[in-house]
């Protein structure tokens, strides 16, 4: 049975905010800022937005490319850190959003910036092993960095969600491999509204431990080097870190160019590896093949070999918005507007 | 915390879910249980009607003073949306600058939070609408 | 059905009347009006209270019992019934007792209404208001109560030409005509520069451009017209009452620039009073916001579908002109506590025909009309009332 990608959405909202911006207001060199992190801009969620109205978002683009009945969707999982409720799904709210279900099983999923890959993995097991006949996975997020914060630069939000199935794959997912270790690099406390880190942490015994090891597994698995492939997709929580991996695993600055968004939009977390892999389906042709490599804190990495098909042709890409397309759709922010935006002001709870 | 209130309408607010007349196949939005028109003769014959999310607007009006739940987002338009269907809805515009709304500018929905009962209560989503792509 | 006159009338002073409680006030006119009628109390067959929201502005439902207890009339265990119909509560309680003589029922009947806004702040108050809309369908989406009138004044200003400047003309007329009532919230003037300079509630409507928040109670006593004379010399006589429903929400009506509630409530009035627009000289309509006013001079043919903001610029509708309207300040200036408003208008009209309106006197008026409104257009009740000579 060939399991895969059936179809794919993005969405991200329209609100930027600048590195610059940011800085200006917390007395830190913001251009500065912006060189080291490689980040030009980052998404702001409207005041209306959260992780549901994304992931919704994300699935109906999704729904609209394919002719998929959303009643044979048989499990959503949706990836994510910034779950609007800490205890109700964010799935069900998509279920119901987009015409799936009752008969479907959902839930949550959190693992920092992998939650989304993990929800493609969890798909890929039940459509496989026959118990669904589609599955949709998610990753979305409208992260939060402490005010001031080096985060706080790089936080931003937006999410993709992947119709994952045996008929019509526009995108055969080979093989996947994980690396997971107990590694606290990044997390965030029960109750508190910003994560911690554990700064240069979170590099050398964290990102790159991880992502290198899946990916070496990957390689080791599939008996594949990195000129067997096309493009290559990494977690981005900066615009350095996966041109930096990259390098260090043998890919080219091209083959990673096209999945590599986080200096446009921000760290999307559990939406960046999924947005960048929409980013490059959004352009593939049939037999290019992705290596996709995604992390999360606290710590794991999920890596993906994938072979585009021919079907992709038929996928009516062009119903819905390129990633291309919703990163040049934005209006800049003041900080103070981007601060009322994000919940940071301290308001008056109820009328008078 | 009035949560049934609003979950009984989660169909309609996220979907855009209507009644059709099986009787005259008049349009409502939100759905009804007997057509006006037809009266008795519509009695169990009320079916669910999708409504595709296209429309333009057909009057439209910047809030400045706005209840409390709404204060995040003033000032905001709020509008009468004419379905392609040929029936009407309220609801705001978003996306694009108050100043741009006109009278019979295209617009399609999109699914948002509406509202939400505190910091501890159940957030409400449903229908806003933007311009038209 | 036999004829009905009116032969009392009493009012608070509107205005925010942090002294007096809901009871103080609603007790305060229905003691004036059955005063003004020469009644001790016992003739009372039955009492009729229009209110709005009493149970959100001051947490009390119950509101028919509360002001029979209050004004001591619970001692002989008279009936007492609560009227709502949100801002048409006050004319809806009027028609129940009107009805209710006119029927043979009772010979006396006491009509009171009152609100009491100020006891809970602002921007409740305002989202009380809003529970006259379609709470599900527009209010939930952040339509406010302004904002669904600032959409019938934004259409009628592309279907009409309807201007800010002729909007604004209401409310310069009728805080004109407040300046001559002493009962009114406000006595001053003001300048259409003011109206339009206003700061925006929801465009294109500005706070002067929206009838106040209020207290105030106003209340009548109705008698049968074969009795009247044995308590007043001058009883004014019900012509008629029409009432009419529309759709909740204003998404759903044919139109959104008419009330077609308003144009069926008066046709039924008029019918039954054998007159019709032509045959009224004075007129107290619903001016909750502007448009309002100018929808409802077209709306009860006064003036034709599209032309209310130029007659209102012109002065047509001003005191002295063939119709004077709102001639007591409107809802805009003499104040607008929900369910006194309705009565406040037919008490208006009954100073009018009886000559008692002082500086505000519309000479030689006939017969005058009251038209209140509940939400954007959902309920419309229509009374006429006539001077008997």
């Amino acid at each position: 049975m060939e399991v895969g990608i059936v179809s794919y959405g993005a969405y991200l909202p329209r609100y930027r905010i600048t590195p610059q911006e940011i800085g200006r207001v917390w007395g830190t060199d913001g251009e500065q800022m912006s060189k080291n992190l490689l980040i030009l801009s980052k998404s702001v969620p409207s005041p209306d937005e959260d992780v549901i109205t994304i992931s919704i978002e994300a699935a109906r683009n999704m729904l609209r490319r394919c002719e998929v009945n959303p009643q044979d969707i048989g499990a959503i999982y949706v990836g994510s850190e910034s779950h609007p409720y800490a205890v109700k799904p964010t799935g069900t709210v998509v279920a119901e959003a987009i015409g799936a279900g009752p008969n479907l099983t959902v839930a949550d999923y959190e693992f920092a910036c992998k939650a989304g890959t993990a929800a493609i993995q969890t798909c890929m097991g039940l459509v496989g092993s026959g118990m669904i006949k589609y599955g949709v996975a998610i990753g979305a997020d409208t992260s939060q960095g402490a005010p001031g914060d080096a985060l706080e630069f790089s936080a931003s939000a937006g999410g993709a969600a992947y119709l994952i199935g045996s008929e019509k794959v526009i995108a055969r997912i080979n093989k996947t491999c994980s690396y997971t270790t107990d590694t606290p690099d990044f997390w965030r406390r029960e109750g508190q509204c910003y994560p911690s880190h554990g700064g240069r942490f979170t590099g050398e015994p964290a990102y790159f431990k991880h992502i290198l090891a899946a990916a070496k597994n990957l390689f080791g698995v599939m008996g594949t080097k990195p000129t067997d492939y096309q493009y290559a997709v990494f977690h981005q929580p900066n615009g350095k870190f996966p041109v930096r991996v990259a390098k260090q695993l043998g890919f080219t600055e091209q083959q990673i160019e096209v999945g590599l968004l986080t200096p446009f939009i921000g760290n999307t977390y559990s939406g960046a590896v999924p947005l960048g892999l929409a980013s490059v389906l959004d352009v593939a042709e049939p037999g290019q093949r992705i290596f996709a490599v995604a992390y999360g804190s606290g710590a794991g990495s999920d890596a993906f070999d994938i072979t585009v098909t021919d079907e992709i042709k038929e996928l009516r890409r062009e119903r819905a918005p390129t990633v291309k397309e919703l990163v040049e759709r934005k209006k800049f922010l003041d900080y103070a507007t981007y601060a009322k935006y994000r919940g940071k002001i301290r308001m008056k709870e109820g009328a008078e | 915390m009035t949560v049934a209130r609003f979950w009984r309408e989660n169909e309609s607010r996220y979907n855009l879910i209507g009644t059709k007349c099986g009787n005259c196949g008049r349009l409502y939005f939100p759905p009804r249980s007997v057509c006006p028109v037809c009266h008795r003769k519509s009695l169990g014959k009320m079916e669910h009607f999708h409504l595709d999310g296209k429309g333009e607007v057909l009057s439209f009006s910047i809030v400045h003073d706005a209840p409390s739940q709404f204060e995040l987002q003033k000032p905001y338009v709020i509008a009468i949306i004419m379905m392609d269907e040929g029936i009407r809805l309220t609801g705001q515009i978003i996306d694009c600058d108050p100043a741009d709304v006109t009278i019979g500018m295209k617009v399609q929905a999109t699914i948002r939070k509406v509202g939400e009962e505190g910091a501890s209560g159940i957030i409400h989503y449903g229908y806003k609408f933007m311009p038209l792509r | 059905m036999r004829e009905v006159a009116i032969i009392g009338i009493g009012d608070t002073k509107f205005g925010e009347l942090w002294d007096q409680s809901f009871r103080d006030l609603g007790i305060q006119a229905g003691l004036s009006a059955v005063g003004d009628a020469n009644l001790s109390g016992e003739e009372i067959d039955a009492l009729y209270v229009g209110n709005m929201s009493a149970g959100k502005f001051i947490e009390q439902e119950h509101i028919g019992a509360l002001i029979a207890d209050y004004s001591g009339l619970a001692r002989d265990h008279i009936p007492a019934t609560r009227v709502e119909a949100a801002g048409a509560s006050g004319a809806l309680a009027f028609r129940q007792g009107y009805l209710a003589v006119a029927s043979g029922m009772h010979d006396i009947v006491v009509v009171g209404g009152a609100e009491k806004m100020t006891d809970v702040g602002d921007v409740l108050s305002t989202e009380i208001q809003a529970t006259a809309a379609d709470q599900q369908w527009e209010t939930a989406f952040g339509a406010t109560f302004p904002s669904l009138h600032a959409l019938i004044a934004r259409r009628h200003m592309h279907e009409y030409g309807t201007t800010r400047e002729q909007m604004g003309m209401v409310a310069v007329k009728n805080h004109k005509h407040g300046s001559l009532n002493p009962k009114a919230q406000y006595q001053k003037e003001i300048k259409l520069d003011a109206v339009l300079k206003s700061p925006p509630v929801a465009e294109p409507l500005g706070m002067f451009d929206c009838a106040p928040i209020s207290d105030g109670a106003a209340a009548v006593v109705l008698c049968c017209m074969d009795k009247a004379r044995k308590y007043t010399d001058t009883p004014v006589k019900v012509l008629a009452s029409g009432q009419a429903s529309d759709t909740l929400a204003l998404a759903h009506r044919e139109s959104i620039t008419r009330f077609d509630a308003t144009t069926v409530a008066a046709q039924r009035a008029f019918k039954q009073a054998d007159t019709d627009a032509s045959g009224i000289q004075v007129a107290e309509v619903h001016d909750n916001f502007t448009i309002s006013e100018i929808l409802a001079v077209e709306d009860l043919g006064f003036f034709p579908k599209g032309e209310g903001g130029k007659a209102t610029a012109e002065g047509q509708t001003a005191l002295g002109a063939k119709i004077a309207v709102n001639t007591s300040g409107g809802l805009k200036a003499r104040g607008d506590p929900i369910g006194a408003t309705g009565i406040a208008q037919v008490v208006e009209l009954v100073y009018q025909l009886r000559g008692q309106a002082g500086k505000r006197q519309v000479a030689g008026a006939e017969r005058g009309l009251a038209h209140n409104v509940g939400g954007t257009g959902a309920t419309a009740i229509v009374t006429i009332l006539g001077r008997v000579n």
